[in-house]
């Protein structure tokens, strides 16, 4: 599937509707959005320059391989239980900050959370897909 | 609504089922990521059907108005959603090894020899 | 007291490590636990004789009434004394006896943790605690029993001794819930305070037969008697301390625990009086035959333990009294008598009755506190043997049911009894020197002092019975649930009770004389052991697997199609007939009207199922499923879900991409099945199809009431800052499960990726060796 057009419509996309997914990530916790959906665009964007552009393409924009973004994922949302512990309340009470940052809006550990499944979750799809690409290539 | 809802979902189950009962591996696939869609639907229509709006809260106040959407099974099918994503892939994978382990795409060919 | 009790659990996890530090050391490092709380329980016996309860508790799930508490009654002051003073001779025994076997340190780790667990069990007040620990030594006891792993009749044994105390144990935990909702709580002492309206409950009977099972098969009553001898393949120290003085008298401790609550009715007196004097019997016949000295003493405690039950069956305070002496005196005899068989295995190589003899000069100490233990079973006075037997009799010849058939049980068994007693600790000191394969002298200090220590023990508690009788006036009150005075006396005066005693002696040691005769007559009748319940029991195991191999092959064929089908039906017989039966289709709570827009998208859906149904390529099943997913997705958007919409749109996107990845390398659709199973798959699917959108429709009968939902919805914005609820529901209120189903998918995504890699791996391993050829 190594149609110009497409790959130019790709490359011209993929900056785009990882910005979305950014967007859709930090708004989730008003509006429609969230880390699951974010994770899930975000994916769509590697997967388009992977198949438009080979894996290898892909994986060259990617900051880091789909199993690293797995773990880090992971660890991020686990992580972000563990303040509350050394606040001496339970595991994964939610804690916010006193001010309010542009776009991201009040910085809390939900927000950390869910940042956590967005990277988990495009980790995971990538992963997926790019092995089974790659075993195609192979 | 609700009737005819039912009734899509009754469709998809027996879909789903049907094809989970064929012989050809690559359907059964299909026949999962059906029974997938058919439980999403059905949990989702069993906390009930609204038009008035999603359950979020608007500008001022401090509950979503009465009445909208019912929030919990949402959140619950919004993971099986994803998970049902992890569950096809997987499922395809396995299928693609099972079938190049045996040489054939028969589930019944497939059959655990047993003593 | 909990803490110190539950810490055993801790130690028994280092004694592998002090064993390898240590050697020979450990097992009496590992002692001072039980040493401690051995004094521990000591210093209050003052408080308990008083009438005090010391007590603790712990809730554990206060929703459910369930706690951690334990109650230091007098009885159960008794039993943690015998449990951690004769754990902590064992102890020291098995550091010694043990030397040099490789796997000491467990050994003695699960020894230390068996202690815990029946320290917990004869403490706890509360019967769901009480069975935890007790399944926990019926488990201990499977991994003691079998500890020569590598010897097969030891893993046989300990697998019959785990199946029958495991089965036991369910029976166990269904009694207990039936007496949880007779009497409405679960505190042994609540129930006791309400005893009279659970004995007039209708659920008494069951649950009485129910706690009986579970009883009866730990302490080995007939006819589940037949673990017990088998339980002898555990090395010895494991016999002395579970299977003589502290696991087998689980049963009959919790006989007495439950008797003022349960005990008392024609029910309880008849069954458990009869079955004790069953055992008792059969106990000592069965002993006669051995020649193994840890068989012989296995059969003699079969006996005892029936001789225990019958006492708290008949259930009078005579009873009750005689039965915690006996508990004592048996405790202390029998564990010193199980070590002496040990240390004569040890040191001369057999544990042969026949062959033993004559050792008395070569092995002083062992000798002395055998006979002090074997003349305390033989209940010659002034040991403690003698009194509990006075005791016994005495309570026999009052009781109510049948005097004139357990009197003579009673006396019967003793005088066979006296004969094992004076076989195993008289005989292989005395006489000629027996035939032993290597000489044999005297063992290490650790390993006799135990049985010195206990032999001592019978003596003094003998000669000084008269104070030990407000210690055990008190476990008898416990187990009356009344005050009640034992009297102990090592001088009754001339009485039908002492006559008794002399009349057992005198034939009993007739019987000890003439006992290679009388073995050789009981080895006749060993034929007839086959037709006992342990044949019986085997037939039934063998049956019982036979039966899951069949239902296996059945329910799960090795066929995936035959195994869906079996779901299938299951799933429609079962749920259907429910679903006519109560399910009210009305839809009262449905969405009446239908807008354009949403009937489309229903037929949407149908559509594109139907269409991955018929569909003859792979491509077009893939466009069917798509238009489906696309469906559903568009449907969430219309009734309140953009979050599933967007996620639904993502998802089938990727989908789509994945199928394209994959879809060339997948196989063709075929058409294989028969036109007929074709036709029967329809059917079963129709009904499934029917049966879900039935249970839809009877979903929608009532209203629907969710606390959860409202709550989510009213506490999203002031708790957890979030306008959006879905997504507050989680990343806020239900993380933690968000957290587990990421996992979940990672390991999915993980699954994919080992099953190409290793596939690649193993081509590539597969090509190397092509190439090097």
């Amino acid at each position: 599937m190594r149609s110009v057009i497409l790959s130019a419509a790709a490359r011209l996309l993929f900056p785009l509707l990882l910005l979305f997914s950014v967007f859709l990530l930090f708004r989730g916790h008003n509006d429609p959005g969230g880390g699951f959906v974010g994770g899930l665009v975000a994916a769509t964007a590697y997967a388009l320059l992977s198949l438009t552009g080979g894996v290898s393409s892909a994986r060259r924009v990617l900051p880091a391989r789909p199993e690293v973004l797995v773990g880090t994922g992971l660890l991020l949302a686990l992580g972000s239980g563990l303040p509350s512990l050394a606040a001496g309340r339970p595991f994964m009470t939610g804690l916010w900050a006193g001010f309010a940052l542009p776009v991201v809006g009040k910085p809390g550990t939900p927000v950390l959370f869910d940042t956590g499944v967005y990277v988990t979750v495009l980790g995971i799809v990538l992963l997926i897909l790019f092995t089974l690409q790659e075993e195609d290539e192979a | 609504m609700t009737v005819l809802l039912a009734l899509a979902i009754g469709v998809l189950y027996a879909a789903g089922t049907y094809l989970l009962l064929r012989r050809s591996a690559v359907r059964v696939v299909f026949g999962l990521a059906l029974l997938g869609h058919a439980a999403n639907l059905l949990v989702f229509t069993a906390g009930r059907l609204v038009r008035e709006g999603p359950p979020i809260v608007p500008p001022g106040a401090l509950a979503p108005p009465t009445p909208s959407a019912d929030p919990l099974p949402q959140a619950l099918v919004l993971t099986a959603i994803v998970i049902g994503f992890g569950v096809q892939a997987f499922a395809l994978v396995l299928l693609r090894r099972a079938c190049q382990e045996a040489g054939t795409d028969d589930v019944d060919a497939m059959r655990e020899e047993r003593p | 007291m909990i803490a110190a009790v539950l810490s055993g659990f801790a130690v028994a996890l280092l004694a592998p490590a002090l064993a390898k530090r240590l050697g020979r050391g450990a097992g009496a490092v590992l002692a001072l636990y039980p040493a401690a709380l051995f004094f521990r329980f000591l210093s209050r016996v003052p408080a308990v004789v008083a009438g005090e309860t010391p007590s603790a508790s712990l809730p554990f799930v206060p929703e459910l009434g369930i706690s951690l508490s334990f109650r230091l009654d007098g009885l159960a002051l008794l039993m943690a004394l015998l449990v951690t003073g004769i754990g902590a001779i064992v102890l020291v025994y098995a550091g010694t006896y043990l030397e040099g076997h490789p796997r000491r340190g467990p050994l003695l780790g699960l020894l230390v943790a068996f202690l815990s667990a029946m320290a917990g069990l004869v403490l706890c007040d509360d019967l769901l605690a009480l069975f935890a620990f007790w399944e926990a030594t019926s488990i201990l006891s499977y991994f003691l029993i079998g500890f020569e792993r590598e010897e097969a009749e030891a893993r046989a044994a300990a697998l019959q001794a785990l199946l029958v105390t495991g089965g036991g144990g369910l029976a166990l935990l269904a009694g207990f819930v039936l007496l949880g909702q007779a009497g409405g709580t679960l505190e042994v002492s609540a129930l006791a305070a309400n005893a009279e309206a659970l004995k007039a409950h209708p659920l008494y009977l069951p649950a009485l037969l129910l706690v009986l099972a579970g009883a009866f098969t730990k302490s080995a009553q007939v006819p589940f008697h037949f673990w017990l001898p088998g339980a002898m393949a555990a090395p010895t120290p494991v016999s002395a301390y579970l299977h003589s003085a502290t696991m087998v008298k689980a049963g009959v401790f919790l006989l007495a625990r439950l008797h003022p609550a349960l005990g008392g009715t024609r029910e309880w007196v008849w069954v458990v009086t009869s079955v004790g004097a069953a055992t008792m019997l059969t106990g000592a016949l069965l002993s006669v035959g051995q020649r193994d000295l840890k068989r012989l003493l296995a059969f003699s405690t079969v006996s005892a333990l029936g001789s225990l039950t019958m006492l708290v069956g008949v259930g009078t305070p005579a009873a009750l009294g005689a039965a915690m002496v006996f508990l004592l005196a048996h405790a202390l005899y029998k564990a010193a008598l199980f070590l002496v068989a040990g240390i004569l295995d040890h040191e001369a190589g057999t544990r042969d009755a026949t062959r033993l003899g004559g050792l008395l000069p070569l092995l002083p100490a062992t000798g002395v506190a055998a006979m002090a233990a074997a003349f305390s079973m033989a209940g010659l006075p002034p040991l403690l043997g003698f009194v509990s037997k006075e005791l016994l009799y005495d309570a026999a010849l009052r009781a109510s049911p049948l005097p004139f058939v357990l009197v003579p049980v009673a006396v019967g068994s003793n005088m066979l009894l006296v004969a094992v007693a004076l076989t195993v600790g008289f005989g292989p000191f005395t006489g000629p020197r027996g035939a032993t394969s290597k000489l044999p002298h005297e063992a290490p200090v650790a390993m006799w002092a135990g049985p010195a220590l206990l032999g001592f023990g019978s003596l003094a508690a003998g000669v000084f019975s008269g104070a030990l009788s407000p210690f055990l006036s008190a476990a008898a009150s416990s187990a009356l649930g009344h005050p009640y005075g034992v009297r102990l006396e090592l001088w009754h005066g001339f009485s039908l009770v002492l006559l008794k005693s002399l009349v057992t002696l005198v034939v009993g040691v007739a019987l000890y004389r003439g006992r290679h005769r009388l073995r050789a007559f009981a080895e006749r009748f060993a034929p007839l052991g086959a037709l006992g319940p342990a044949r019986l029991w085997r037939a039934g195991l063998a049956g019982l697997v036979s039966v899951a191999k069949g239902t296996a092959a059945f329910l799960s064929s090795g066929s995936l199609r035959q195994d869906v089908r079996v779901v299938v039906v299951a799933a429609v017989a079962l749920l259907g007939p429910l679903l006519l039966s109560r399910g009210t289709f009305g839809a009262a709570d449905a969405l009446p009207s239908v807008r354009p827009i949403e009937a489309v998208l229903a037929l949407l859906v149908v559509a594109g199922a139907v269409g991955a149904v018929v569909a003859g390529s792979r491509l077009s099943a893939v466009v069917g499923l798509g238009v489906t997913g696309y469906g559903i997705a568009l449907l969430f958007l219309v009734f309140g879900a953009p979050d599933l919409s967007m996620t639904q749109f993502a998802v089938e996107t990727l989908s789509v991409l994945l199928f394209v990845a994959v879809l060339r390398r997948l196989p063709r659709l075929r058409s294989r099945s028969a036109p007929r199973s074709r036709a029967v798959d329809a059917a079963l699917a129709a009904a499934v199809g029917a049966l879900m959108a039935g249970l839809v429709l009877a979903v929608h009968a009532g209203p629907l009431r969710s606390r959860l939902s409202g709550f989510f919805a009213e506490s999203s914005l002031p708790l957890a800052k979030g306008r959006n609820v879905v997504n507050v529901i989680l990343v806020d209120f239900r993380g933690l499960d968000t957290l587990g189903e990421i996992t979940v998918l990672a390991v999915a995504a993980l699954g994919v990726l080992s099953l190409v890699r290793l596939r690649l791996a193993a081509k590539g391993t597969a090509g190397a060796k092509e190439g090097g050829r």
